[in-house]
């Protein structure tokens, strides 16, 4: 163990622990600012905010000797005996210089900025700089650099931490922004003819401290001061990196990638980032529609209705087969396979169609984006295990079905993508009943005798078990729009369950019920819970 | 101003000398507030028949309006400002990005609930740009609610009306040698951190 004192307060941290001073000032409580220096990057030290006092104490005598001057927090280690001080008038001077000149060109136009409200340049001029302002320069109109599709640079407002000139350079190894000129005069830019235009560029505006990157989809849609914010899990691919979605009035703004050291450390994809924008969508199916017996109509089913009269007309058709999406939770899989059983005890249980486009794609920053285009494979699979003896999966299904082997299928998808055509949809228009829940509408979708609404990935709540077999409990950021149940509702109703449907309840029952997903069964922490070490014998 | 301001100087509440707490003196000083009245001026009018005046239109509170600049185009930068502070929340704002160069967004619909406002001035106070403020209209009518959700064009005819007998509030205040902030326009005041 190494003792590391912080104003005067003394800390241990692990003997191997290799932390900076901002980090070991943090864990006893201490923020020291910074603008520069970020966990995921490599160190430069060039901002001068973390300056702060520092010095060791001999081990022996127990004498402190501080050091003359500043030093950057972010590139001093903090070792056994090191002294931080950050209080001293020195220390609250140097920030208040640092404040003072990174205002004196900076177009304070915060009434217009995006950034306002979640800007480290506002919070810690308010926490250490001046109140007064020394220059008399006017507040002035940024210029604005188009960089790349997905990412503007308000280049006036910029304060050259170069974190995302870094984050191009260390994490997506593509090296597209650049400091152009020197001194007063350094700028972010890009090569003529190479804009910023890579599957993670917008990882760089979630990374500028201040309100230079602006992620063009979210430009001007809303003040940040607005939005709420739900702790949720990307549904994009296998990956499942932990998000935050941010919504205001139902509605999904943007997703941020939330910090997991064990999936997607600090950053997130585009295609994921960018991805909720078909929960708004026009062409969603919102409301439960039956086939009316004589022709193509359908009639509008009330969902108390649906709950028993599914139930009725699966059972009264025959041998039941069910598709499990993997885009669903493994707590309304769980109900889908006790519904669907109760029907009838011989139903046939498939893991619903995985989508996948072209291969694993890794960057050099250790992240890798999945080819498997869903959020919960390998928890479906468990889940089924209890069930079946085998996992079969969607291609035995369509064999199945066309060999005439079941009478009823039940087909949950939930894809935010086209998925199927109408060659392997076409032998489901010979079963006696067909119930398709979907988020679209779908060749599929078109032959079913009971074609119901779907909910979206930030609609849902419960677990989803990642490529790497880390499971991860996240709750809805917004409610399906009206007249959608999410999948959970209606199965927790079609068991017969009393109350609203609570996941997790269904997931301590799984947890009670299986050796295997045991893990899931108490509190589960943010960054979620690796179903392969035993949680027993580490806790 | 943070509470720790040197510039802040805390009071004491005095404790409750004699007269205070014999309370005939301060009951006789109501009674006599009360006789005041009973002889003074009454200010009620005959409405609408007699139309009450406004005193100050500077800082009367009556329907909105959106000022237009030099070039007569929304003096409105899209801030949302106005639609934080306001304790209503009648004003809904969608801002996009500007047509013109020297400004970055501007409000492609802006609009106000005249029917849930409260007319608290919250808005005017907030605006950087003096770009909302109240006029001294003060009958508000219309045959319907939607009629009465004022939209960007409403309230921009509104100032269309009115500037002539109110002219924008920070040049009255201007002319009148009262200190005001230069706001070029399109630029408002650090939303954080000045004072």
């Amino acid at each position: 163990m190494a003792t590391v004192i912080v104003d005067g307060k003394e800390i241990e941290i692990g003997a191997h622990e290799r932390l900076n001073c901002i980090e070991a000032a943090r864990r006893a409580g201490v923020e020291i600012p910074h603008y520069c220096w970020h966990p995921g990057l490599s160190v430069v030290a060039s901002c001068r905010m973390c300056l702060v006092e520092t010095g060791t104490r001999d081990a022996a005598t127990g004498k402190i000797t501080m050091m003359p001057k500043l030093v950057p927090g972010c590139q001093t280690p903090a070792k056994d005996g090191t002294v931080i001080v950050t209080d001293t008038a020195l220390v609250k001077d140097s920030r208040a210089r640092v404040e003072e000149s990174l205002l004196i060109d900076h177009p304070i136009d915060c009434s217009i900025c995006d950034k306002a409200g979640e800007c480290l340049l506002q919070d810690y001029h308010f926490e250490h700089g001046q109140t007064e302002r020394r220059t008399d320069l006017q507040p002035f109109h940024s210029r604005r650099r188009d960089v790349g599709p997905t990412v503007t640079l308000f280049v006036d407002r910029c304060i050259m931490c170069t974190r995302c000139v870094r984050f191009t350079r260390e994490v997506s190894g593509t090296s597209e922004l650049m400091v152009i000129n020197r001194g007063s005069k350094e700028e972010i830019s890009v090569f003529p003819g190479f804009p910023l235009d890579n599957k993670l560029s917008g990882n760089v505006v979630d990374l500028c401290p201040v309100g230079a990157l602006g992620d063009k989809d979210f430009l001007y849609q809303q003040r940040v001061w607005f939005l709420k914010r739900e702790s949720n899990v990307c549904g994009g691919c296998s990956a499942g990196c932990s998000i935050v979605t941010e919504h205001n009035q139902d509605t999904v703004y943007r997703l941020k990638p939330r910090e997991n050291p064990h999936v997607n450390k600090w950053w997130m994809c585009d295609e994921g980032r960018y991805g909720w924008h078909h929960l708004h969508s026009p062409d969603r199916l919102l409301s439960a529609g039956r086939l009316v017996s004589s022709g193509e109509d359908r009639e509008t089913v009330e969902w108390s209705v649906v709950v028993t009269r599914l139930r009725e007309e699966l059972a009264a058709a025959g041998r039941l087969a069910v598709a499990i999406s993997p885009m669903l939770t493994l707590e309304e899989a769980w109900m889908l396979c006790a519904a669907a059983r109760s029907i009838d005890p011989q139903a046939g249980l498939f893991l619903g169609h995985v989508p996948t486009s072209g291969g694993d794609e890794s960057f050099p920053g250790g992240f890798t984006i999945r080819a498997e285009k869903c959020p919960n494979r390998r928890g479906i699979e468990a889940i089924i295990g209890l069930f079946e003896p085998a996992v079969r999966g969607w291609d035995d299904l369509v064999r199945a079905v066309a060999a005439s082997e079941y009478d009823a299928a039940w087909i949950t998808a939930a894809y935010p993508h086209a998925w199927i055509d109408d060659v392997t949809a076409a032998p489901f228009g010979r079963l006696r009943s067909l119930v398709v829940q979907d988020l679209f509408e779908s060749p599929l979708s078109k032959l079913a005798t009971w074609r119901l609404p779907a909910a979206g990935f930030a609609e849902r709540s419960g677990t989803w078990v990642n490529v790497a077999h880390r499971a991860q409990t996240f709750t809805a950021a917004v409610r399906p729009p009206a007249g959608v149940w999410p999948e959970g509702r209606l199965f927790w109703n079609m068991l017969g369950r009393r109350g609203l449907y609570d996941p997790n309840a269904v997931r301590r029952q799984i947890a009670d019920s299986s050796v295997s997903l045991a893990a899931i069964g108490g509190d589960m922490p943010a960054h979620g819970v690796d179903l392969r070490v035993d949680q027993l014998a580490s806790t | 101003m943070k509470p720790t301001d040197p510039a802040i100087t805390w009071l004491e509440e005095k404790p409750l000398g004699l007269t205070e707490r014999l309370y005939l003196p301060l009951f006789l000083q109501g009674l006599s507030i009360t006789a005041r009245h009973m002889v003074s001026r009454k200010v009620t009018v005959n409405y609408p028949e007699v139309r009450p005046t406004v005193g100050n239109p500077l800082i009367y509170r009556g329907v909105h309006r959106l000022n237009r600049d030099d070039a007569g185009r929304v003096k409105c930068v899209a801030c949302f400002l106005c639609a934080t502070a306001c304790p209503a929340h009648c004003i809904d704002i969608v801002a996009t990005e500007s047509p013109w160069p020297d400004r970055e967004k501007y409000p492609e619909s802006f609009t106000i609930d005249e029917l849930r406002c409260i007319f608290c001035g919250m808005c005017e106070e907030a605006c950087p740009v003096d770009a909302i403020e109240l006029t001294s209209l003060l009958d508000l009518t219309g045959k319907s609610r939607e009629e009465m959700v004022f939209d960007k064009e409403k309230l921009l005819s509104v100032y269309d009306m009115t500037k002539d007998a109110e002219p924008m509030k920070s040049k009255t205040l201007a002319s009148e040698g009262m200190a005001t902030f230069d706001h070029a326009p399109g630029h408002g005041a650090a939303a954080g951190g000045h004072h």
